[in-house]
């Protein structure tokens, strides 16, 4: 099973590797993002801590949808998606594996994103509990983007789509995250932050076990 | 035994389908569908466009599953277990199923991995040389002909070793001299003990092919003779008045 989930992970890498389409985009525009608010804010307003997690957020957030966007969509042309319906596994183990590679990237540009976006704010450095934050609430988008990515690429309007049924499902996440971003730039200990964690890891676990469940029917025609 | 593999022990027919239909909403692409295919034959179906054979290969290959009807491929229910049903299928179309960015030996490797071929480096030079690729291997998908493509498509069905091979117009878009290569390679396949089911619009290509064939219209199987029954009959008079089109 891991060597299959692993299988389509390489393919992924090794494909985006080579044309950089999600990386490229999402970076470009979470960057953009960045800097507009940057620019619309400054780095000495009052009560920055509170308004910045809500900046990294929709930096993140809205990147990934246009990230998520590409994910199914190589498989659907060339009707790779048959191809890969066609190997003898479990169409859950096809999700796994654009799941796991979905994570990677996004995992990726807020690797990226998040040094640049502390040092424009005037934010601290160093900072792994916002790093705990986001792989958190990376794995909730992941599971739910590449879940209504392959809903999407079936769409005619899959761009419109994927955002239309994306947000509101991961809503709680990107609020929950929000809210244990505050503490955390304001430098407040642990307490406020765990009952958000919390709540991020149990969306976690539900979108992964009901994308799990649901993505056969999803991909079956 | 489970009894799925009792039948795969006892069942003499390749594919056998029972009455099967499929709907699209409301339109019928396939009518009651009675079919037996026996192992090691090759059968090729022709028909108009949207008389319902890519459907049939797409449910022969688990790809969509029948409104009504059942099938079974070397004695399994395709709806019990299609992972083990996939193992023993493959399907060729005149799309690739292959990566633009990867290379043909990427795309091999990542499909030998899927199926879990064994001794795969070996296995992917073995298949690469029978469609005589050796000297593109390390060439993107994205920078070969059409032609080209669908030989390493050809190399991607077999790797696993199919007892089943579905192609489903594999020489659709390809010029006469890409054909002709290709319709070497897929006339190699007579001389493996592998059953073939094929459609194609192609009348004199399929006949070549064939050991028996069917015409189908309008979601039915409206002919069907082995090769020694046509014998010298017009082929194409007969499939012209059983599907009112010209060829």
């Amino acid at each position: 099973m891991f060597t299959k989930i692993l299988a389509i992970f390489w393919k992924d890498i090794l494909t985006e590797f080579r044309t950089k389409e999600i990386v490229t985009s999402v970076l470009v525009f979470a960057l953009l993002v960045l800097v507009i608010f940057n620019f619309a804010f400054g780095t000495r307003a009052d009560g920055m801590e509170l308004v910045a997690p809500g900046i990294l957020w929709v930096a993140l957030t809205f990147g990934g949808v246009l990230g998520f966007n590409r994910i199914f969509a190589v498989e659907k042309e060339n009707s790779r998606l048959e191809g890969l319906m066609l190997c003898p596994v479990d169409q859950a183990i096809i999700y796994w594996g654009k799941l796991v590679g979905g994570f990677t990237f996004m995992l990726a540009i807020a690797i990226v994103i998040t040094p640049i976006f502390l040092a424009l704010f005037n934010l601290p450095l160093f900072l792994p509990r916002l790093a705990l934050i986001i792989l958190l609430a990376n794995i909730g988008f992941a599971s739910v983007g590449t879940l209504f990515s392959a809903v999407a690429i079936n769409t005619r309007a899959r761009d419109v789509m994927l955002p239309i049924l994306f947000l509101p499902i991961v809503f709680p996440v990107i609020v929950a995250a929000v809210k244990a971003t505050v503490p955390v730039l304001a430098g407040e200990s642990w307490e406020g932050i765990l009952t958000w964690l919390q709540i991020i890891i149990a969306f976690d676990i539900i979108y992964l076990v009901v994308a799990t469940l649901v993505f056969e029917f999803v991909v079956e025609e | 035994m489970p009894m799925s593999e009792q039948g795969s022990a006892s069942s003499s027919w390749a594919i056998e389908a029972r009455g099967v239909s499929k709907l699209f909403g409301e339109r019928h692409a396939l009518r009651g569908i009675d079919l037996k295919v026996s192992r090691g034959e090759h059968l090729v179906i022709f028909g108009p466009n949207a008389a319902g054979k890519t459907t049939l290969l797409k449910i022969l290959s688990t790809l969509v599953k029948p409104s009504s009807g059942s099938v079974r491929l070397d004695g399994i229910d395709i709806r019990d277990k299609p992972a083990q049903i996939r193992r023993k299928i493959s399907l060729v179309s005149h799309q690739t199923f292959l990566y633009d960015d990867l290379t043909i030996y990427e795309n091999l490797k990542f499909y030998g991995k899927m199926y879990d071929v064994p001794n795969l480096e070996q296995r992917i030079q073995d298949v690469i040389a029978w469609v005589q690729l050796e000297s593109r291997i390390n060439d993107r998908v994205g920078t070969l002909s059409h032609g080209l493509q669908q030989r390493a498509s050809i190399a991607r069905a077999v790797l696993h070793n199919p007892s089943i091979l579905l192609l489903d117009e594999p020489e659709v878009g390809l010029d006469p001299h890409v054909r002709s290569v290709i319709s070497d390679v897929l006339g190699s396949i007579n001389s493996d003990i592998r059953t073939v089911v094929m459609t194609t619009h192609n009348l004199e290509r399929g006949l070549e092919l064939g050991d028996r064939v069917i015409i189908l219209d309008r979601g039915k199987i409206v002919y069907q003779a082995t090769k020694d029954e046509i014998g010298t009959l017009d082929f194409q008079q007969v499939y012209e008045q059983r599907t009112g089109m010209d060829v």
